[in-house]
């Protein structure tokens, strides 16, 4: 059982041929070491001389050979390389994979290494062609059709030209290579031996236009050649009518860069006096809004704090403009900083919510939150809430001063310790002061209850149903002191 | 003016739109184009179907539609106090452009923006309608990359993104001030606001798309650009603005573009650019930030007063000022534990923590997991290799650092 033993296949990339013949080996009990593959179209034998032919005569009926889901597509690549020693290495592949068939996963065997860095080189080669395949139109009785001159590294042609007709389907097209051809009539995909270049046109007027192109969207002030290079080498060029354009460009371009070298040191002392940043806050300099409307407008200019640096935009507030009850938040979360509109996101739902079963319209009263713009700490795709702290509550006062000055409610309800330290001027314990009436500086009425994101949070139902009662009340209450107050 | 031919604006607007840096055309919903008589396809990957000797790829047919433009962004090649040649595409002849290079197989589709010219909505409603030509007069179905204009009116950004796969729209510079100093006519806010706008579109299209509507957007992505050097912003105020970008508009991109001084620049402006390799290093931070669990923090500790060392990778400056985490055991170290090793990339790390299932890897199994082990030795344990001395050496650097290389010169 030592004999060396030959197998010849027709065809350069089948994987079904091979892999019948790698079946009956393996039915016969072949080791690897004794196989010698040979195509029938190369005159040597890959392996060595005088071996006896196993394909006659042994049967592999009846034999389950299981390997990985992954070992057939990944032969299929290794299959399409140019390299002879393709055929023996999968069979070896093969005979270790049906002991132990986790194999494929360690990348760092030598034979899974190998098989793998050919899979890759074929599929490299599958996608350049994709890329590097340049039509040239030619008219015909039959009208126009597309032909393309391409040399692949290795038998990829039948693997790649079903891309080809997914994407060119209302098109007649042929693409000639020297080993194979491939022609799409509209309907059927179909192949043929593979000719000459003289075969195929040698120009087409677009290709002035596409080096026109090339030219000019190539940016002078950078020349990277060896990343040009590595992923458009250079075997590839003699096919691409814009590669001739390449030496000169390089060669401008260093001219160029010589004259004035790119990559000194940015001098930045212009831009630097153009836009001085200090630190920290910012001064601003705003006209008094007298308007709910100019309000808005000089708002979204407001860069009194660092919040507006990562906030899409700041949130006004909305509701009548004669509210006589006004309702305070803490800052536009989420989603509110995403519609920029207040109390869209789930705790402006639970207020809405509890609005209306305390006989509440949302049109009668005036909502708003202490920060107007969203603070928040980035992580990943999410963006996680962060309370604003006293000197941001202390910079916004500035806008809801003027909200209060121009709705002036006869009463505001400030929900949470955010709301009410900007509308009292203090930190107060929610819990301590809430049921308490304030009388504030503007002579509207303050009371103080909690953030309805709070109703959210407690993990007791309960609990939870018991605070929203008294939540619910906390608005009737402060809607009740609203219309017996006197104006 | 003088009348100008296909070619002769080709040249004007491809030069005008070479600042911008996405090129991409990955990431858009499967299609193709058979049995529908049309042309174009996308397949998930994207295709360069070429490279300029920049080094970077060619994707799409990326042009301006016109380079006129009312406003007077300093850094801009196209601003209306700059003096370079202006020109104009008609729609009908920018669509049979892009349809002429797709079927020559140049292109994977057309990357458009434009200058503002009468006002953000006519400028807008003339990109949306080269859109619309292409995928209901010429049955297009490759891939489309509109730059939207903040300004314009929404139902025009909904339009935009029912023929498009990407929207972009460009933040432009990493600071809300930079951005009023420099584009006067430009607004933070406005630009945001457009931004959170086509998120929710996105969002909303992911939520329906069991039951399709033919008006859903088509756009499974959006994108943004910012300057890089035209402002004084250090590297942390760059990487928090992208990290919140992130965060808060689902950007599958955002592309830093080094500032190239342009023609006729202005007096306002550095007359130097920044070194390209900063770009790079931005890249490079930007990627660990978002597949490599680093925090901003750390990244940035890893170089100087907020800057990124620019004489090596990020990860690597990281990893020298934290030397006591290493050395790492491959053979037991934990996904993010590899992750922080420089010269592991999550393909590596991925491949590593398969293998090592079968049996202990020594270092010539990790040279074979990895494109350079060099580099990645004095930071790990194998089976058979432990660094010696290395860690607590001043050379490390020198011994892991790239070395520099003469510039390329050409032929």
């Amino acid at each position: 059982m030592t004999a060396p033993v030959s197998v010849t296949l027709e065809n350069v990339a089948s994987y079904s041929e091979w892999r019948t013949a790698a079946r009956r080996l393996l039915a016969a009990g072949v080791a690897p070491e004794r196989v010698g593959f040979r195509l029938a179209s190369t005159s040597a034998d890959l392996f060595g001389s005088g071996p006896a032919d196993v394909a006659a005569g042994t049967s592999n009926k009846g034999q389950v050979i299981r390997v990985p889901k992954e070992f057939p597509a990944l032969a299929r690549d290794v299959l399409c390389h140019n390299d002879d020693s393709r055929f023996a290495l999968l069979y070896r592949l093969l005979w270790r994979v049906k002991d132990v068939p986790q194999l494929l996963d360690n990348r760092a065997d030598v034979d899974v290494y190998a098989a793998r860095r050919l899979a890759k080189s074929v599929r490299r080669d599958s996608h350049k062609m994709k890329a590097f395949v340049r039509f040239r139109r030619v008219e015909s009785d039959a009208g126009e059709a597309f032909v393309a001159w391409f040399e692949p590294e290795h038998h990829i042609v039948e693997r790649t030209a079903p891309f080809f007709s997914r994407r060119f389907s209302g098109m007649r097209w042929s693409i000639v290579t020297p080993a194979r051809s491939a022609h799409w009539d509209g309907h059927a995909l179909t192949y043929g031996d593979g000719a000459n270049r003289r075969d195929c046109p040698d120009g087409d007027a677009l290709e002035n236009y596409w080096r026109v192109y090339y030219s000019s969207i190539f940016n002078p002030a950078r020349l990277k050649l060896n990343a040009m290079r590595s992923e458009m080498p250079v075997k590839y060029w003699r096919n691409l009518p814009e590669s001739r354009l390449i030496p000169e460009l390089s060669r401008s371009a260093q001219r160029a860069q010589r004259a004035a070298p790119a990559g000194a040191a940015p001098c930045l002392v212009t831009a630097q006096k153009l836009v001085a940043e200090q630190p920290g806050m910012v001064t601003q300099t705003m006209a008094e809004p007298k308007t709910l409307p100019d309000l808005t407008t000089s708002l979204q200019q407001c860069a009194r704090c660092e919040l507006c640096e990562t906030a899409t935009a700041a949130v006004p507030g909305e509701g009548a403009a004669d509210a006589r009850l006004m309702l305070v938040g803490e800052q536009p979360g989420d989603e509110e900083d995403l519609v920029g509109r207040p109390f869209v996101g789930p705790a402006g739902k639970v207020l809405l919510e509890a609005l209306q079963e305390a006989g509440i319209e949302r049109e009668s009263v005036y909502l708003t939150n202490a920060v107007k713009h969203f603070k928040f700490k980035p992580r990943g795709k999410r963006r996680i809430h962060q309370r604003p702290n006293a000197t941001e509550i202390e910079t916004c006062r500035w806008w809801l001063d003027f909200e209060r000055d121009i709705v002036a409610p006869r009463v505001t309800l400030a929900l949470g310790a955010t709301a009410a330290r900007a509308t009292l001027g203090h930190p107060v314990k929610v819990m301590d002061v809430r049921g308490q009436a304030f009388t504030s500086d503007t002579g509207d009425v303050v009371l103080v209850t909690v953030h309805p994101s709070y109703l959210l949070r407690l993990p007791d139902r309960a609990a939870a149903h018991e605070q929203r009662l008294q939540f619910i009340d906390d608005l009737r209450r402060a809607e009740a002191l609203a219309t017996s107050v006197p104006a | 003016m003088p009348h100008l031919n296909t070619v002769d604006k080709l040249a004007i607007l491809a030069d005008a739109a070479k600042y911008d840096a996405s090129c991409a055309s990955s990431g858009a919903q499967k299609r193709n184009s058979v049995g529908t008589g049309g042309i174009g396809s996308t397949e998930g990957m994207g295709i360069c179907h070429s490279y300029a000797p920049d080094g970077r790829c060619i994707s799409l047919l990326k042009v301006l539609l016109t380079n006129y433009c009312q406003y007077d962004c300093l850094y801009c090649v196209n601003r209306v106090s700059s003096n370079v040649q202006r020109a104009r595409f008609g729609a009908a002849e920018l669509a049979q452009l892009t349809m002429d290079f797709y079927k020559r197989n140049y292109i994977e589709g057309l990357f458009l923006s434009s200058g503002i010219i009468r006002s953000p909505d006519y400028t807008m409603e003339q990109m949306v309608s080269v859109a619309r030509l292409l995928r209901e007069t010429h049955e297009f179905n490759g891939y489309i990359h509109l730059k939207t204009i903040p300004d314009a009116a929404p139902e025009l950004l909904e339009a935009a993104g029912r023929y498009a796969d990407r929207l972009s729209i460009n933040v432009e510079l990493p600071s809300r001030k930079s951005l009023g100093k420099l584009a006067p006519e430009k607004d933070a806010s406005r630009i945001r606001s457009a931004m959170a706008a086509v998120r929710t579109k996105i969002d909303e299209k992911k939520e329906k798309s069991r039951h399709p509507n033919p008006r859903a957007i088509k756009a499974t992505g959006q994108s943004t650009q910012m300057i890089v050097g035209a402002d004084k912003s250090d590297d942390r105020k760059i990487l928090t603005t992208s990290a919140s970008l992130y965060a808060g508009y689902k950007l599958r991109r955002v592309y830093y573009s080094a500032f190239s001084p342009t023609p006729h620049p202005s007096s306002h402006l550095p007359p130097q650019p920044p070194p390209l390799q900063r770009e790079h290093r931005l890249y490079q931070a930007d990627w660990l930030l978002r597949f490599y669990k680093f925090e901003l923090d750390e990244i940035v500790s890893g170089g100087h007063n907020g800057m990124l060392d620019l004489d090596i990778d990020p990860k690597l400056a990281w990893a020298l000022k934290n030397r006591e985490r290493f050395p790492v055991d491959v053979n037991k170290a934990t996904r993010s534990e590899l992750l922080r090793v420089p010269g592991l990339g999550t393909r590596s790390v991925g491949a590593i923590v398969k293998a090592r299932r079968l049996g202990a890897l020594r270092l010539a199994d990790i040279a074979r997991l990895t494109t350079s082990v060099v580099k990645i030795r004095p930071f790990i344990v194998a089976r058979d290799w432990v660094p010696t001395h290395s860690l607590e050496s001043a050379s490390l650097r020198a011994q892991v650092a790239p070395v520099p290389v003469q510039r390329d010169f050409f032929g």
